[in-house]
């Protein structure tokens, strides 16, 4: 409810108005204090879930390949992007696999195998995802195909 | 420009419109199936998750007969619930082996006092690679696995009553 139709309910009373104020400010912090209900373990995060790899190269590679793997949880972020615990561990496997001197082209695949094509944001050059290489190519030519013809129009008038 | 062209995009409007009220009348599914149904456990050894009990490997689910894998944590709400259905599988003969998500022996101990324990072997994976490598997305999940430690089918999310006759009829099928 809002706070002027509490104010009408109570004819416009303005001790009314700030003892529902009151109750609202309460509320509000009653709502701070509380903790979310969301599932989470009690164990801190995995070694290399926050933690660079010393060697840049590496966790360069390890970057590149995590901003492209889908978090699990929050299903539209990344896993470099999730705070989830499940991305947090994903990043930490990634890394370690980096460090081992696994490809990331190998550690790709391993996970589609577990998750499917979902789990990576980069497009496959599977049929399923054709049309997604081909329509910027059809617009490309179907916009030549107008200019053409508004050049065509022009010249003719 | 011929009036058939014109009426484009009123089209391309319409197929929009009608493509956002379909998703809207009908949610995606944002439950992640595992592709690895239909195929062997893949390889792991995890520690027990408590104290002088079994941990749990890949080899301990390929033993001659089907097992109920189930994927859990003391701290996840809907594990709680399912562990009542759990026991009566268990009661009903069906091996159940757990592997616990992130987890301290003391957190799950209690877990397992307050909730009941239908656990064979419970493992330990404190960094959710055994889960990953399953393609688990989330807690609770349970496979089905076959005599031969082959994955034959994924729940995801808490196991109920309903779930039980058709358990029981799946652990029947590839035993």
């Amino acid at each position: 409810m809002s706070l002027r139709a509490a104010s009408k309910r109570r004819g416009g009373n303005p001790a009314g108005l700030l003892r529902f104020a009151r109750n609202d400010v309460i509320a509000a912090v009653l709502l701070i204090l509380a903790s979310p209900a969301v599932a989470d373990s009690n164990l801190p995060p995995a070694y290399w879930a926050n933690r660079q790899l010393p060697n840049a190269r590496q966790e360069a590679q390890a970057q590149a390949l995590m901003e492209q793997l889908r978090c699990l949880v929050c299903q539209g972020q990344s896993i470099a992007d999730s705070d989830a615990e499940l991305a947090g561990d994903m990043r930490d496997l990634v890394r370690r696999r980096i460090a081992a001197g696994e490809k990331p082209s190998a550690i790709r695949s391993w996970l589609i195998q577990r998750y499917g094509t979902w789990i990576s944001y980069r497009p496959t050059d599977e049929p399923a995802a054709w049309p997604l290489w081909l329509t910027p190519l059809a617009l490309l030519l179907a916009g030549a195909w107008l200019i053409r013809r508004r050049i065509k129009l022009k010249a003719s008038h | 420009m011929s009036r058939g062209l014109r009426l484009i995009p009123l089209i391309l409007l319409l197929f929009l419109l009608s493509g956002l009220a379909w998703r809207l009348i009908k949610p995606a599914d944002t439950a992640v199936p595992s592709q690895m149904v239909e195929r062997e456990v893949p390889p792991f050894a995890l520690p027990p998750a408590l104290p002088g009990e079994p941990g749990l490997t890949a080899a301990d689910l390929a033993s001659g007969k089907p097992h109920l894998l189930n994927i859990f944590a003391s701290w996840c709400i809907p594990c709680a619930s399912e562990g009542k259905v759990l026991q009566e599988l268990q009661r009903r003969g069906v091996t159940v082996d757990g592997i616990a998500i992130r987890d301290t022996p003391e957190a799950l101990a209690a877990f397992l006092a307050r909730n009941g324990d239908p656990y064979q072997r419970i493992g330990s994976d404190r960094q959710s690679d055994t889960q990953i490598a399953l393609g688990s997305s989330g807690v609770p999940e349970t496979f089905v696995i076959d005599a031969h430690g082959v994955i034959r089918r994924q729940y995801i999310g808490a196991l109920n009553d309903s779930n039980i006759p058709g358990v029981l009829r799946e652990i029947e099928e590839v035993r």
